[in-house]
């Protein structure tokens, strides 16, 4: 499925994984240099979306549907990640 | 695939990634948590949408393993759950002390605010 696709296409999804891939580089920025503990939870929470963005593409341009499942379980993941993070920095812990 | 099938993904793609792209400037370059947590909020949001959309377009709702249904239903993932991550964020940082840039401030005594 992959070969019969035209070229302006491949190159929109190239074009498309290279800014997916370099956003979740700055957002790196705001996790390492973010003052407070909340922007560094919300730089988190953009690079996990920003990775299920690249897993998206990834699917499109291997021409392979798995890739969206393995993007909804990022995701998934992201989200729990990030409630739990919220929960441990008010609460002290995750499961009382 | 025709022309016109591929046009539809190379528009939804590149709406995603400037959705993506603008949703990142934000998170870098606005002053205090609460509006970073605005900007990816919303932006990263519809860019991720708009290329689960470009998915669900690409393969379609004939393909073996159901990918596009996938999609759609990462779609509605995403709907629900990026504002109440961004709530609970939030919520962490008014409870942390968390101050806003300039000299606005929370309201005195909200009536629904958790003690």
């Amino acid at each position: 499925m992959a070969t019969d696709i035209p070229v302006f296409l491949d190159l929109a999804i190239t074009i498309g994984l290279v800014i997916a891939s370099g956003v979740t580089l700055l957002a790196g920025y705001r996790v390492i240099r973010g003052p407070t503990t909340p922007d560094r939870v919300v730089g988190l929470d953009a690079i996990g979306t920003n990775v299920v963005a690249v897993a998206v593409l990834f699917a499109l341009q291997t021409g392979r549907g798995f890739f969206i499942d393995v993007g909804l379980v990022l995701a998934i993941i992201g989200f729990i990640s990030t409630v739990a993070v919220a929960r441990y920095v008010t609460d002290g812990d995750i499961i009382e | 695939m025709n022309t016109i099938h591929a046009l539809i993904v190379t528009v939804l793609i590149a709406i995603g990634s400037g959705f993506l792209l603008v949703g990142t400037i934000g998170l870098l370059r606005f002053p205090d948590v609460y509006n970073r947590m605005h900007a990816t909020s919303k932006a990263t949001t519809l860019g991720a949408a708009s290329l689960f959309l470009a998915g669900a377009v690409y393969f379609g709702p004939q393909e073996v393993g159901g990918a596009g249904l996938t999609s759609l239903v990462g779609i509605v993932f995403l709907f629900l759950t990026v504002p109440t991550g961004a709530h609970v964020i939030s919520q962490a940082a008014e409870r942390m002390g968390v101050a806003f840039h300039g000299d606005a401030s929370w309201p005195d005594d909200p009536p629904d605010r958790e003690q």
